[in-house]
């Protein structure tokens, strides 16, 4: 058909990763590139001059960047599988989370391994997934009964990032016994038949995030 | 039945201006309240008690709350007249870039603690945005559009960048400033928009110069 889609990513990204997860859902085939962040392709730099930064999709030569943008046009592309909800105020209330996720919840969290006052900075954190866990109610998922715009863009929490790093740091923040709910929601999101395919190698990832932080204490 | 609208704004925010612009574009009736940001009103609290920010646009008694998220909302309800966004998935995706950009620095430039970097991040956007319209009416085109929407109600508060970068943004950016007055000849910018002499009052010289201009203040 000649409609090449074209992802640029990086392998360890959760913004990235969710790109391929909404591609995967919908059936639609890609070649992906991956992205080395401290040496940085012409290419990426000519599809994404204002930012710089991956994941850049490019579908029919047009390049499109930010994670969540690119998440809109695919639902809007390809039919199948529908991520939004068809009425206005579910799709504005799918927003909304999918934002409160990107904006409240992963600055916390990431907080939390740089924090001096990090007794303060788990609560903040907390906080912020008490709302989530909230939201999510006694659904399977974000989206109901399958996968959703929200499920997506909370890979960060629902797949295995959060829970290295919180192994890794030494941190107690996405727990069973305060969060039941969101705890079940990603054991559910990692062994969804299309997600799981959609995840970082875990040794790789876990491997990554050791060096990364260290043994902080 | 009959469309309820309420939107609750705060004068000087230049994100509950975005919606009284899009409502006027599409003819939408609505009551305003306006809120004292020192002593919000039970109303936005119980309509936003995730952010408790300005402005919720409140639609037969439910709230969406996220300037663009209600944006948005407001274009896939009310469809049938002056669309926001355009049809093609790419331009809006395009369109969608853009508005976010402008979000994203908006962030940055509040964070700043010197007036003239609070200036220098504002004039580098509107630099770049410039770019972005080049010899189009406005960013939507022969039309108002998403973008055009998101941005021109920095228009209020171009005093206030001004005496902070101690320029004159005629003469730094003409290009933007010609697209500012093609924005004001319309009745639902130049009716939904402060004066600037109003705005300035209120953060150079009034009583509230110490609050933040915080999304959705």
């Amino acid at each position: 058909m000649g409609e090449e889609v074209k992802l640029f990513g990086v392998w360890g990204s959760p913004f990235s990763r969710r790109v391929e997860m909404a591609l995967k859902l919908k059936g639609v085939e890609y070649e992906y590139f991956e992205e080395d962040l401290q040496n940085k392709s012409d290419l990426l730099l000519k599809y994404n001059p204002v930012h710089k930064k991956i994941p850049v999709l490019l579908h029919k030569g047009k390049p499109i960047a930010e994670s969540a943008v690119i998440l809109e046009y695919i639902d809007e592309t390809w039919k199948g599988f529908p991520l939004l909800p068809k009425d206005p105020y579910q799709r504005a209330t799918a927003r909304f989370w999918a934002r409160f996720v990107e904006e409240k919840c992963m600055p916390a969290l990431f907080n939390c391994t740089v924090a001096e006052d990090r007794k303060k900075a788990v609560e903040e954190a907390h906080e912020t997934l008490k709302l989530l866990e909230n939201e999510l109610k006694d659904k399977k998922f974000f989206g109901g009964e399958d996968i959703g715009f929200v499920d997506i863009v909370a890979d960060f929490i629902g797949g295995y990032w959060l829970r290295d790093i919180q192994e890794i740091v030494g941190l107690e923040l996405l727990t069973k016994e305060k969060f039941p709910k969101l705890c079940e929601w990603s054991d559910e999101f990692v062994n969804h038949a299309v997600i799981k395919e959609c995840l970082p190698p875990r040794d790789k990832l876990f491997a990554f995030f050791r060096t990364r932080f260290g043994s902080k204490s | 039945m009959a469309d309820e609208v309420v939107l609750l704004g705060f004068l000087p925010s230049p994100f509950a201006a975005r919606l009284k612009i899009a409502l006027a574009e599409k003819g939408v009736e609505y009551e305003y309240k306006e809120e004292d940001l020192r002593s919000k009103s039970p109303l936005l609290v119980q309509m936003n008690p995730v952010h408790k920010k300005v402005p919720v646009l409140i639609h037969n008694g439910k709230p969406i709350c996220e300037s663009l998220i209600a944006l948005q909302y407001i274009d896939e309800v009310w469809n049938d007249k002056a669309p926001l966004l355009p049809s093609d998935p790419g331009l809006r995706a395009q369109a969608r870039f853009w508005a976010d950009f402008i979000d994203k620095k908006e962030m940055i430039w509040a964070a700043k603690e010197e007036e003239h970097e609070v200036a220098k991040e504002f004039f580098d956007c509107i630099g770049v945005l410039e770019g972005q319209l080049g010899d189009k009416a406005f960013f939507g085109g022969e039309t108002l559009g998403f973008v055009d929407v998101a941005v021109i109600p920095f228009y209020s508060w171009l005093s206030v960048f001004e005496k902070y970068g101690n320029c004159s943004v005629e003469a730094k950016h003409p290009k933007f400033t010609a697209w500012t007055k093609r924005c004001m000849e319309k009745e639902s910018v130049s009716k939904s928009l402060p004066d600037q002499r109003r705005v300035y009052d209120f953060k150079v010289g009034g009583i509230l110069t110490k609050l933040p201009i915080d999304q959705d203040l």
